[in-house]
């Protein structure tokens, strides 16, 4: 009987092209072409826009723009902001990522290990960070580095170390690991629980199997547990160094607007103070490209660097 | 018979493990909820009490600078721009990414290893890149149908910050969705066919029930990116009306300057509360969420 074959049943026999019944173009068009029309119009095409308007020097309003191919991308080696703006970048994301992913293995490693009964609590009290928004961390963490009143330099006070006392967002050095530090607070959570998750799938037997032949409890968490999460520990990883790019902007530009003297200037800040504040919106596209281009190649690189035979348990 | 291999006794090793574990993880637990129990505190603290120690406990129950921050800080106003904004963004998500999630994962058609192809290259672009292109064009847009809105239509517009949203947010939520429509068999489709159920209606009455686990998780992700969002908010609304984050970065910056925190603390708290009470009811499925399609292996 015609009518009770369905396209999606013949699909899953693997046939090329099944018998449809009437009116199954229509429908596809109806469900798909919505998604699709909203998709290309504030992603797809804006996407383009951004490599076609890195080719021109514009100020945004007036029709006044000149095509001068990659001209942009030259000034920006000269760019003295930019190549600092760079080197912030690359510095808090390594810097951010070791220490995140590194305490984030090792406490999802002893909360699994050892069967600690407020378990739940703590995973939910170190997950809160995660669904607060990031002008809100901003603004905590501002209250903590605050010079006078804020809570840091008052518990350092409180246990006499005042030569530990800081400026903290106003000291060309200590500036972009205190954003850092804030960077670490919001994302710790979530890859603790995302760790947790995997490794709390890796069977039992393994571990008393090692335990009885005399494996220690690290000797465990590098032969057993790590090459058993790897493949979850890579993914998590290209995915927290595109979350890194954007939260680092957030956090600086409502923290330090990217001062003292552009010691804090990461390359995303950079390029909306190119496009909004100084109106040079191919230039400022510009650097959205190389932002594009170096998430790209870092997680390419990463990915390739991290390869590994995939394990089964 | 003496066994050769005795294993350690567990009892004493883990103890130690077990006491280290415990000091190490309560210290970070303090380590988050110091900073937010205190921002609640001192949200109740007069502009006086700000100038002695930061770990004074405020005088009393003072509930003005809430009061102020609803108010005269417009965070009231803004709150309710920010409710609006994100639930039509993600009615607007659900009402065409279900469909087009459903027809990838059931239907056959030409170019759909194009499309799949499409939607999972924009899993990758980031918003944060082109929210300058998506102002300018709505600029343009404005500028093209000045004769018919002569106020400009499409900047300042709460229900296009949500179309913004909604649009952005397509990739991550059909990816989620079609993985789990196609875990769902096929048989019950089959047999509604069978009792003649027209497309559409198999379509809503039987796979999106069987859906609804996934459409919970889609709606709580989007939630929490929709309501904490700031940089699309801060581009498409540059007017009056703000959402409650940039209204929050607002008071931020001007409090700092007089030095003046119990107004912004109670805006913080006030920005808070309702994403730690609805945490607080999620935190499971969010997790859960997470594990199985938030960040796929």
């Amino acid at each position: 009987m015609a009518k009770t074959r369905k396209s999606a049943g013949d699909s899953r026999r693997g046939k090329a092209s099944p018998a449809r019944r009437p009116g199954h173009t229509r429908f596809v068009l109806a469900c798909l072409l919505p998604a699709l029309v909203l998709f290309a119009v504030f992603m797809v095409y804006p996407t383009v826009n951004v490599f076609r308007m890195s080719l021109y020097t514009w100020s945004g309003f007036s029709p006044d723009m000149k095509f001068v191919g990659l001209d942009n991308f030259r000034h920006l080696i000269d760019d003295d902001q930019f190549v600092r703006a760079f080197q912030n970048t690359v510095t808090l994301l390594v810097v951010v990522t070791v220490v995140t992913m590194g305490m984030g293995l090792f406490l999802a490693a002893i909360m699994t290990r050892q069967k600690l009964r407020s378990r739940n609590f703590l995973r939910f009290v170190l997950y809160i960070p995660n669904v607060l928004s990031v002008v809100v961390i901003a603004a905590v963490f501002s209250a903590i580095y605050d010079q006078n009143n804020g809570l840091l330099n008052s518990m350092l006070r409180l246990v006499s170390l005042d030569s530990w006392q800081q400026v903290w967002l106003g000291d060309q050095k200590v500036v972009l690991y205190s954003v850092g530090i804030a960077m670490v607070w919001q994302s710790l959570g979530y890859y603790m629980v995302l760790y947790m998750s995997s490794m709390s799938s890796i069977p039992e037997e393994l571990y008393e199997a090692s335990g009885l032949d005399g494996a220690s409890a690290s000797r465990q968490f590098f032969s057993i547990t790590m090459p058993l999460i790897w493949q979850n520990l890579r993914t998590s990883l290209t995915f927290f160094i595109m979350s890194a790019v954007n939260l680092s902007f957030v956090l600086v530009r409502a923290m330090t607007g990217g001062g003292p003297d552009s010691s804090s200037e990461v390359l995303l800040s950079y390029m909306y103070k190119q496009a909004y504040t100084n109106s040079s919106y191919g230039y400022g596209m510009a650097i959205g490209v190389v932002i594009f281009a170096f998430s790209f190649l870092v997680s390419l690189l990463m990915s390739r660097a991290t390869k590994r035979e995939p394990l089964q348990f | 018979m003496t066994v050769i291999n005795t294993p350690r006794p567990p009892a004493t090793r883990s103890r130690i493990g077990r006491v280290l574990t415990y000091v190490l993880v309560i210290a970070l637990a303090l380590a988050i909820a110091v900073p937010v129990a205190w921002v609640l505190l001192a949200s109740l603290k007069k502009k006086s009490e700000f100038f002695g120690s930061p770990w004074s406990l405020p005088e009393g129950l003072r509930l003005q600078n809430y009061v102020d921050a609803f108010t005269d800080a417009h965070l009231g106003q803004y709150f309710m721009t920010s409710v609006f904004v994100t639930v039509l963004g993600l009615v607007l998500v659900l009402a065409v990414s279900v469909p087009a999630a459903y027809v990838i994962a059931r239907y056959e058609f030409k170019g759909k290893g194009f499309v799949e192809l499409l939607l999972l290259g924009g899993l990758f672009i980031n918003v944060n890149y082109i929210v300058v292109p998506i102002f300018l064009m709505l600029v343009d847009w404005d500028k093209a149908l000045v004769d018919v809105f002569p106020g400009g239509f499409f900047l300042d517009n709460p229900s296009v910050l949500s179309l913004v949203y909604a649009a952005t947010s397509i990739p991550f939520t059909i990816y989620l969705l079609t993985a789990y429509f196609r875990s769902i068999p096929v048989a019950y489709e089959e047999a509604a066919s069978i009792d003649g159920a027209s497309r559409f209606r198999i379509m809503t009455r039987i796979m999106l029930p069987m859906a609804r686990p996934a459409i919970t998780t889609v709606i709580l992700f989007n939630f929490l990116a929709y309501w904490n969002d700031f940089i699309i908010s801060l581009t498409l609304l540059p007017g009056e009306g703000k959402t409650v984050q940039v209204g929050l970065l607002n008071l931020f910056t001007a409090q700092k300057a007089a030095a003046d925190y119990g107004r912004l603390y109670a805006g913080l708290v006030i920005v808070i509360v309702p994403v730690l009470i609805v945490y607080a009811f999620i935190q499971k499925r969010l997790i859960e969420g997470m594990a199985s399609g938030g960040v796929k292996g």
